[in-house]
């Protein structure tokens, strides 16, 4: 899947490697702004208060 | 070669192996950078802005104060003028712990909302319906252990004695860590006026501190408790944290 994606690039190796380079670094970046942040509204298992069980919704 | 079944079927498996391996590697990466991502670039970053949002209150009511023209306030050091508990989501205080690290601040405000606890300006929540910095009874508090900046992550580094310092716009309140204990997250008694004590009329003013137990995770409940040594004026906070209000 990756060497099928890695030869699809155009350009001599070392162009190729470098645009792999800024595309992983788009998706990191993308990840670390939005993607994790609106995941961690679905995923929290922090829970730091003592509370009644019975209380919990 | 060419046109051998046996060896197109397996060089079929092969790439479906090998796909399903990559799916599987980038899943692995993604989930460890979501970790790298929570644990630390987003808790760093939370960590100082909610430090610098605390930082600008606390300095805020010290600047009120200032200019109100008073010079003092009308209160014993013994015995604390009481605010009165804001609406939800409302900071209302400024907690300092000098064991947590040398610049430590956070805002508290009412409640544990996501906008409290997982917050980048606030970060530390009041349990609703428990006293008010100061008041007879039970000051009763909770922060993130880790992760949004991780406001009660150095809460097993309490040593009795401790000054855990709450700042309102009325002045400074100081209180001393006596113990801690692990405890299930279902004992509430733990935030009763008198913790432990149902029913029992308090008469000592005491803070508690909650947060989760152990670390990155949500099993139990670490409690730190603390008792009112004495209260000042907002002009005039107390030794331990007079470097961090004038600098």
């Amino acid at each position: 899947m990756y060497a099928a994606l890695f030869r699809t690039l155009p350009g001599p190796l070392w162009l190729r490697i470098v645009l792999v380079v800024i595309l992983a670094a788009a998706i990191v970046l993308a990840l670390f702004a939005w993607g994790y942040p609106w995941m961690d509204t679905i995923i929290d298992p922090q829970d730091v208060t003592v509370a009644d069980p019975a209380a919990h919704e | 070669m060419r046109g051998n079944p046996a060896h197109e079927l397996r060089m079929r498996r092969h790439r479906i192996f090998t796909i399903a391996g990559e799916l599987l590697l980038t899943a692995g990466v993604l989930v460890l950078l979501y970790l790298g991502w929570k644990l630390w670039w987003q808790d760093t970053i939370a960590a100082q802005q909610q430090t610098a949002a605390a930082s600008a209150q606390s300095e805020e009511w010290i600047d009120e104060f200032d200019h109100s023209g008073r010079t003092g306030v009308d209160f014993d050091k013994y015995d604390p003028p009481v605010g009165v508990a804001p609406a939800t989501d409302q900071g209302f205080a400024v907690l300092y712990v000098p064991r947590y690290g040398a610049d430590y601040r956070r805002n508290i405000a009412e409640g544990f909302s996501d906008q409290v606890l997982d917050s980048f300006d606030l970060g530390i929540g009041h349990y609703p319906g428990t006293q008010m910095p100061g008041e007879v009874g039970n000051f009763a508090i909770a922060g993130h252990r880790s992760a949004y900046g991780g406001a009660m992550h150095w809460i097993d580094q309490l040593q009795p004695g401790d000054p855990i310092i709450v700042q309102t716009a009325d002045g400074w309140y100081t209180y001393r860590y006596r113990s801690s204990e692990i405890i299930e997250p279902s004992e509430i008694e733990v935030v009763l006026p008198v913790p432990r004590q149902p029913g029992v009329a308090p008469v000592k003013r005491t803070i508690t501190l909650t947060t989760c137990d152990p670390l990155y995770s949500s099993e139990h409940r670490w409690v730190a408790y603390g008792e009112f040594e004495s209260f000042s004026a907002p002009n005039d906070p107390p030794a331990d944290v007079e470097h961090l209000v004038n600098q």
